[in-house]
Formats: structure tokens, C-alpha cells, sequence
């Protein structure tokens, strides 16, 4: 049925107006839905809309109706009866509710518990652990044996099963053009699955204020073909080796200075900070900045003077050392 | 002086609605610069901290120090005189109630200057706000703060539980209350309930921040999700707590200005009590993306979605109010008439947001933050500036003027649409709400001028303020010239008394023969309520400086919890609290009878 509605032009209209007026979002609005999950949530919220449009028209015309029939006019000095109230009135406008929720209330359920199971055991979902952390994500395949940050890669049209939990304050896990959120709660493990209908690059944020720099914890979310995802599931699995003589330096820096906290190895996890295994081949620079080779100076250089709030330190690198670090980063892929 | 001590609840609301106004506009000063920020993508006017400190502030103000205080004011300043009461049943505890109020409320905004200010928003989550997160002083003092308020609101909601059950005049059922007074109980007896949630959840937090609890660190065996349930077990009826009254002024302004008795009567009482009791049925959904699974979410998806029900009713039974009535539009009734569509949106936009699946899409988005904006703005705000209008003449004698009045609501109005209204679509687009910047337009199409509107909006509404206040000050300056029945169109018992109110409000307690009891008798034809007792000298409560100095010893104990690790903090603690204990105790040994009124003496009349 909720297919069918959302068919009906004049229904979708609210939809329709919406992204016109911003140019067609492509990527990180629930208008524009691009898994299963979305799109029935998206129906879900254009039937409570019309629902509630309804109940908005009908209030605003009785209201003008009133207001102009019955204004007081000069001169006027009547007394107008008193009414008490009217049984059958009051009936009606307690029934006419009531129907109009149970409308709402079917789907409603229904489809709460069906975006609401946990798939953790289905052998046919693509698992993925979400940690979250003030202010990146860590994400891990444990099926794949894959450890990796910032950018979650989905096959496209498979269920994708994540399990969320957090490293330090509450946050929530959110990929508007996939499905709604879920709260990582730090303690507890809770679950959610999306599933991808198109392939393509989604924003994904933090929805829960969790520090100065919430408005910067994204990630990106990649929805590839399935021959796309074994071969970067392959690519993942093997450790990263660098070909390139000339950052051998930048490898020493490195190892020096950033293996504490930032893992590369494909098999482990990474202790604190954002795992790199494959950095040179993600969009961001720390979820927020273009992957440049300026902005990772720049990120290097001073992180808090780009995401305030950041755990990273300034690590007292030379100018050379940060060129030569960079370059390495560079190389990893 | 005389302010600093009275008791008389006419004088008390007067005061609860200057603190109140007086933090209503810190709090909108804090929305200004909060829409600065958001004016365009990656604005750099407040840094990240900045910001979330005032959002947080924004938050805890609005709703603690603006709203509630508001509320109180009207409830002290009318109540007794809707019930035919000379005084609340406690007077002393009202000031009490008020001082406790003020000085947490000071307190809260000290941490302005001391510079460490609340930053984990007015919800304060867990572990964001705890120890390890929030490392400076700044959550202690929204936790001291509300502890000190809240006790305000406490023995408030309790001093008018007691007081409309007991002193009601002659005649007055419960079935005869006017609709104010039985909002403003309902809304007492929901405080009974949901402000010790609100002091227990203080209180815990406080153990963990300041003594080393674990209570909700996850690292020691503590629940995180906890807080939450606690957090909103208070704050969902809050809500409620705060709309209500509002609801019992538009049921008061709207029967007066259409000169029609208030459609549905008994429906409106049973209404407002369903939606006390429901109110705290429905605490989970905040919670719907926490992960308490799908039969939780369902459940209180429904129950949220009942609440509905009862808030129809009222909206259908204020428009058959004015059906076939003779609609005045004086200010207060602008404000009351504005209410009612404005309200149903944010009504509208709550069940929306009642639907589990969809509201993992609005959570957390500015779709919620134009809602609740909706319902607070348009179905609290509305409603105060309405019993403003409305009975400013009662509390003062001198009437606002209606001219500036009507500047005040109609640019008021219109800002408040063009703030909020887009909210709801840049919500949909995926703008997460307490975001301290926004990526341009590459990013974000669209996000820039639905966020310039709303700034633009946002200073509409603040010029509408600006022209109230010019509005209050200017009308203090004008004579005392409103009759009793100041509006000729009143029809419960505080349009029966002078105005300003006599200090002992009525000279012989009234009879009282129905709903609107003054209504009634003035179709019957009397002039005046028949009284039901003879006149004679009437008792009044003393004065007192005990209540501020109890206020003022619980903000010392306070400070001095809060800085017990700098300094030594606790001869301080102790030392307030000594304060505070010292004045129970003379309060208890020293028996004040208080003094008589003979009304028959011209000084006694309109103190």
C-alpha cells in the first residue's frame, strides 16, 4: 500500500518540492533514499505526513472560518449563547483521532520491528563493528578479518549487519541516504543492518552531541558492486607494502612518531587513533578534509586547529618531517 | 526591602515574572548568537566550545529559568484569585519556593563568569557530562544550579497541590474550576512527580563527578543508558508541565474574548488530566534510536501517539469556543488565536516523530528542533504572552498597550514561522541539530539560505521582544486606571476585586453558583458575588527575610561543594549550610501569628 502512496504524484509532492529547492541533494539527505531501510522509512514518513497535512487543513479552515464569520463587529454588543458543548461533536472529534491513527499505527509497528532485527546471526549479512570515538570511526569486518577507519565499504544489495558500540561517550551512527540512526552506547552492544540499493559515496555523521567537534565526526559510507567489494576485501586483507624507495624516509618518521596510536597492519586493531591500512585511497583527510596532499600537512601540522577537541596531539614534527611523512601516507594503499 | 520579604502571592508572581524575564532574555541573547554561528557554512563567530556551551545554556535557561519561573508567576498571581483565596495555603514556602529558584538560577549563569560554563547540552548525557569528559567546572554548576531551582519548583507544585484542594471558596467543585486553575493543578501534582526524578538524577551524577561514583561509567560496572531513562522520565512531562497552564490561559482568554462559556467544559478537565497521566507514559520516545529493541519502541510508539487524542479535543473544543461567538482581537487574544494553529504543527510534527522508523531519521535533526520549537515557542510562549495581555491589568492596574501589542505579535508571529518552519525541511535534508558548522553548498545545497532564513527570523522575533519590553516599561509609568473587570468581558473570580488586587485580595470570600461564577452572576444581574461570610478584620501572614537567606546559604553550600577539591571547599559547604539550618531553626522557635487586616480601615485597601 505504501508503495502505491508514494506513487500518487500529489502525495509526493512535499518530497518533490523539497528537493527542488535544493538542487537535488545527492548524497546525505532521507529525501533521497538509496537502501531498502530509507525508502521504507521514507514512505513511512510521507504517510504521517499526509495524515498529518490533513489534520493541518482541516484545523486552519474551521479556524479562518470562525475568525471571520464570528468577529466582533462595531456596534455588535450581542450576547451570544452559551453552549455547553455537544456530545455528539466531541464524539466525533475523538473518533475521527483515533481512526487516523490506527491507519498510522499498522505500518508503524511493522515496520519497527522489521528495521529493528538484529541480523548478527545471519550467515548471509556482511558484518561490521562499529566503534565509535571522540571524533572518528572504527570500522571492522571480524568475518573478513579487516580492521579499518573512517570509510565503511557495503556491497551493494547484500544486508549489512552492524554491531555499534563506543570507545568513550555516547554517539549515533547515522548514513541518512541508507536508514535512520542508532546510538552507540559505550558498555553496550546494540545492533542494526542497512542494505544498499545503489552503488555510490554517502555522507554519514554523528547525531549525538559528544564534544566540541560533533559537527565534524563524518565518515563516509562506499556502496560498491559485489566484484568491487571482494577485490577491496582482498586488497584490505594483505598487508600494505610500499614500492617507492623515496619515502622510506617518511616510513622512519612514521614508526617513530605515529605507530602508538595508528595502526596499518591489515590484522590488527589499532590502539587508539584511526587505523591507516588503505588511507591513500580514502576521500578524507580525519572525515572532514579533501584527501590532499595539503590538507594531510595541514591535519599533521595542528589537528586541533582543524577539528577542535581532537585526541590527536601536535607531535612536534619538523617542516621536512611532516613532507616526508605525508609522502609515505601517501603510498599507502 | 519589602520585595526582598514578602509572602503575599501576588507580589511573589510579580517577581517570579521579572527573574523570568530577565533570564528569558539571556536565553534569547544565547539563541542569537547561536543563529550567528549557523548563518552561513563555516562561520568561525563562536568556536566549537563556545557553541556547545551555549546551546547548552539556550537549553537549560529556556526551560528551567525563562518558562518555568513564567508559569509559576502566572500561577501565583491568578490562582488563588480564580479560587476566591486570600493567600496560598504556604505563603512562606512560596518565598521560599521563588528565592531557591532565583538563586539557582544566578548560580547557573555565574558559570558565565567564572568562564567554566555547562557544555554537554541541556540533557546533559552521560558520559559527556561526567567527570572524564566535561573536566571543568562547568556541568557542576548546571548540577548545583538545578538542584537548588528544582527544590524552588518542588515545594511550589506542592504549596498549590494543597492550596486548590483547600482553599477553594464556598461552592467552588472541582467540576466549578475555572480551566487555569485546573491546569495549574494538574501541572502541580505532575511536578509531585517529576521534579524528584529530575533531583535523584542530579543527585547521582553529582556523586559521580564530585565523590568519585561509578554509577554511570561503564568502565566500573555503570549504565550509561541510564541517565537517560532518569533524564526523561523528568523531562518528558516536563513538557507537559510547562504546556498546560498555557493551555489554561487560552482557555481562559478565548471564552473572554468571544464572550462564550468555554465549549466542552468536562471534556477539557478530562483532557487535561488524560494528558498528565500520559505524559509520563511516553518518556521513551527520546529514546527510540538508544537500542532498546523493537518491542519497547513500539509500545511507547503507541502511547505517544494516544496523547494525540486528548490534545485534539482541546484544540476542537477552543474552536467551538469562539464558533457563534463575538471574537474580540485584542492582543492576548491575537496570542491565543495564534496559539491554535501554531500548536497543532508542533503537535502534528510529535506524532511524526511518535513513529519509531521514521524518527530514526528525525532524531537528533533540526526536524526535531523546529518541533519542539513549535510546541515550546508557539504553545508555551504563546500562551504566556497571552495571560500577559490578559492579566497585566489585574496584577498591575494599568493596561499594555494594545498598539504595541499588536506590533509585538504580529512581527513575533511572523518571525517565529520564518525561524522555525524551515527547520522541518532542513531537517529532512539531513542537518543534524547541535552542529557548531555546516559545510557549504557542495556539500550541503540548500542548507545556507534555509539557515539564513531562520537567523533572519530569529531577530524578527527579537525585535517583537524588544517592543514588548518598551511596551511593559512604558505602561509601569501610566495611572492605575483599570476597573476591576478590566476587560468587561471576565467571567471567573479574580474580575470580581479591584485591580490591582487588595493585599488580602477578597474582603469576604464569595459564593460561588457555577462555572464562570462571575459570568453568572453578572447575567443574573448582580454587581457584585455574594459573599459568605460577614466582614471582619482578615489574617495575614508576616513578612519574613528567611526565605532569601535560606536561598542564599544553599548557593554558598553549593560553591563550596563544587570547588571542594581547589580549595577547602567544604568549611565553605558546611558554612552555607549552617546558614540555611540556622534559619529552619528560628523559623521553628520563633512563632509568628502574623497580623489582621480590618478591612473596614482605608489603609487596608489596595496595598
Amino acid at each position: 500500500m505504501l508503495k502505491s502512496l508514494r506513487g500518487k504524484a500529489g502525495l509526493s509532492l512535499f518530497v518533490a518540492l523539497a528537493l527542488l529547492l535544493t538542487g537535488c541533494a545527492e548524497q546525505a539527505s532521507p529525501l533521497n533514499p538509496k537502501g531498502t531501510q530509507a525508502l521504507e522509512q521514507l514512505n513511512l514518513m510521507i504517510l504521517s505526513i499526509v495524515i498529518m497535512v490533513i489534520v493541518v487543513v482541516v484545523v486552519f479552515a474551521i479556524s479562518i472560518y470562525v475568525l471571520v464569520k464570528f468577529r466582533a463587529r462595531k456596534g455588535d454588543n450581542h450576547i451570544p449563547k452559551q453552549v455547553e458543548g455537544n456530545h455528539k461533536l466531541e464524539i466525533i472529534w475523538t473518533v475521527i483521532p483515533i481512526i487516523l491513527l490506527a491507519i498510522l499505527v499498522v505500518p508503524t509497528v511493522g515496520y519497527t520491528f522489521k528495521h529493528d532485527q538484529n541480523l548478527s546471526a545471519d550467515p548471509d549479512a556482511i558484518k561490521v563493528q562499529v566503534v565509535a570515538h571522540q571524533f572518528w570511526w572504527e570500522f571492522n569486518y571480524p568475518e573478513l578479518g579487516i580492521y579499518s577507519s573512517q570509510e565503511v565499504v557495503m556491497p551493494v544489495g547484500k544486508n549489512v549487519s552492524f554491531e555499534l558500540t563506543s570507545a568513550d561517550v555516547v554517539h549515533s551512527f547515522w548514513i541518512p541516504a541508507l536508514g535512520g540512526k542508532k546510538d552507540t552506547n559505550p558498555g553496550l552492544t546494540s545492533y542494526m543492518h542497512l542494505t544498499p540499493t545503489e552503488v555510490g559515496v554517502y555522507k554519514g555523521k554523528c547525531a549525538e552531541l559528544c564534544g566540541p567537534s560533533h559537527a565534524l565526526m563524518d565518515f563516509k559510507a562506499v556502496v560498491v558492486t559485489e566484484e568491487e567489494f571482494a577485490a577491496w576485501v582482498a586488497d584490505m586483507q594483505e598487508a600494505p607494502s610500499v614500492a617507492a624507495e623515496d619515502v622510506s624516509a617518511g616510513e622512519e618518521v612514521f614508526k617513530n612518531n605515529c605507530i602508538q596510536c595508528h595502526a596499518i597492519q591489515p590484522d590488527a586493531k589499532s590502539p587508539v587513533a584511526p587505523h591507516l591500512n588503505g588511507f591513500a585511497e580514502r576521500g578524507n583527510v580525519a572525515g572532514i578534509l579533501q584527501n590532499t596532499e595539503e590538507n594531510i600537512k595541514a591535519w599533521i601540522a595542528d589537528p586541533d586547529g582543524e577539528k577542535p577537541g581532537t585526541l590527536m596531539p601536535k607531535v612536534g614534527l619538523t617542516e621536512e618531517e611532516i613532507d616526508q611523512v605525508t609522502q609515505y601516507l601517501l603510498q599507502l594503499k | 526591602m519589602d520585595w526582598l520579604t514578602t509572602v503575599d502571592h501576588k507580589k511573589i508572581g510579580i517577581l517570579y515574572l521579572l527573574a523570568g524575564a530577565f533570564f528569558f532574555v539571556i536565553g534569547g541573547i544565547e539563541a542569537l548568537l547561536i543563529r550567528l554561528q549557523l548563518i552561513g557554512p563555516q562561520q568561525e563567530f563562536l568556536d566549537a566550545q563556545t557553541f556547545n556551551e551555549m546551546i547548552t545554556m539556550h537549553g537549560t535557561t529556556m526551560i528551567f529559568l525563562a518558562a518555568m519561573p513564567i508559569i509559576f508567576g502566572f500561577m501565583n498571581a491568578i490562582v488563588p484569585l480564580q479560587i476566591g483565596a486570600r493567600d496560598v495555603a504556604f505563603p512562606f514556602v512560596n518565598a521560599l519556593g521563588f528565592w531557591t529558584f532565583f538563586v539557582g538560577g544566578v548560580l547557573l549563569n555565574l558559570s558565565w563568569i567564572v568562564g567554566d560554563v555547562p557544555d554537554a547540552g541541556w540533557t546533559a548525557y552521560v558520559p559527556l557530562s561526567g567527570e572524564q569528559f566535561s573536566m571543568h567546572r562547568g556541568l557542576d554548576f548546571y548540577l548545583m544550579g538545578l538542584q537548588i531551582a528544582g527544590i524552588g519548583t518542588l515545594v511550589g507544585g506542592i504549596n498549590f497541590l494543597v492550596t486548590i484542594i483547600n482553599m477553594r471558596a464556598p461552592g467552588m467543585g472541582f467540576m466549578r474550576m475555572p480551566m487555569f486553575t485546573w491546569t495549574a493543578f494538574i501541572t502541580s501534582a505532575m511536578i509531585l512527580f517529576a521534579f524528584p526524578a529530575l533531583a535523584v538524577g542530579l543527585i547521582l551524577l553529582t556523586f559521580d563527578r564530585l565523590f568519585g561514583g561509578n554509577i554511570f561509567d561503564p568502565n566500573m560496572g555503570g549504565n550509561v543508558v541510564l541517565w537517560q531513562h532518569i533524564f526523561w522520565i523528568f523531562g518528558h512531562p516536563e513538557v507537559y508541565i510547562l504546556v498546560l497552564p498555557a493551555f489554561g490561559i487560552i482557555s481562559e482568554v478565548i471564552p473572554t474574548f468571544s464572550r462564550k462559556r468555554l465549549f466542552g467544559y468536562s471534556a477539557m478537565v478530562f483532557a487535561t488530566v488524560l494528558i498528565g497521566f500520559l505524559g509520563f507514559m511516553v518518556w521513551v520516545h527520546h529514546m527510540f534510536t538508544t537500542g532498546m529493541g523493537p518491542v519497547a519502541n513500539a509500545l511507547f510508539a503507541v502511547a505517544t501517539m494516544l496523547i494525540a487524542i486528548p490534545t485534539g479535543i482541546k484544540i476542537f473544543n477552543w474552536l467551538f469556543t469562539m464558533w457563534g461567538g463575538r471574537i474580540q482581537f485584542t492582543t492576548a487574544n491575537l496570542f491565543a488565536i495564534g496559539f491554535v494553529p501554531t500548536f497543532v504543527m508542533g503537535g502534528v510534527t510529535g506524532v511524526m516523530l511518535a513513529v519509531p522508523p521514521a524518527d530514526w531519521q528525525f532524531h537528533d535533526s533540526y526536524f526535531v528542533v523546529a518541533h519542539f520549537h513549535y510546541v515550546i515557542v508557539g504553545g508555551i510562549v504563546f500562551g504566556l504572552l497571552s495571560g500577559l495581555f490578559y492579566w497585566w491589568p489585574k496584577m498591575t492596574g494599568r493596561f499594555l498597550n494594545e498598539t504595541l501589542g499588536k506590533v509585538t505579535f504580529w512581527t513575533f508571529f511572523t518571525g517565529f514561522h520564518l525561524t522555525f518552519f524551515i527547520q522541518h525541511i532542513v531537517g529532512l535534508l539531513g542537518m543534524p541539530r547541535r552542529v557548531f558548522t555546516y559545510l557549504g553548498e557542495n556539500e550541503n545545497p540548500g542548507w545556507t539560505w534555509m539557515n539564513q532564513l531562520s537567523t533572519i527570523g530569529a531577530f524578527v522575533m527579537a525585535f517583537a521582544v524588544i517592543v514588548l519590553l518598551i511596551n511593559i516599561v512604558t505602561s509601569m509609568t501610566k495611572p492605575k486606571t483599570a476597573k476591576g473587570d478590566a476587560w468587561g468581558d471576565g467571567r471567573t473570580l479574580e474580575w470580581t476585586i479591584p485591580s490591582p488586587a487588595p493585599e488580602y485580595n477578597f474582603k469576604q470570600t464569595p459564593i460561588t453558583r457555577g462555572i464562570d461564577a462571575w459570568w453568572k452572576e453578572k447575567m443574573a444581574g448582580n454587581t457584585e458575588m455574594t459573599p459568605a461570610e460577614p466582614v471582619g478584620p482578615i489574617h495575614m501572614p508576616s513578612p519574613s527575610i528567611l526565605p532569601l537567606f535560606m536561598s542564599i546559604g544553599l548557593g554558598i553550600a553549593a560553591v563550596g561543594f563544587m570547588y571542594s577539591e581547589e580549595w577547602n571547599g567544604y568549611y565553605v559547604a558546611i558554612a552555607g549550610l549552617v546558614i540555611t539550618f540556622f534559619c529552619m531553626f528560628l523559623r521553628s522557635v520563633y512563632d509568628d501569628h502574623g497580623f489582621h487586616i480590618d478591612p473596614k480601615d482605608d489603609k487596608g485597601v489596595g496595598a
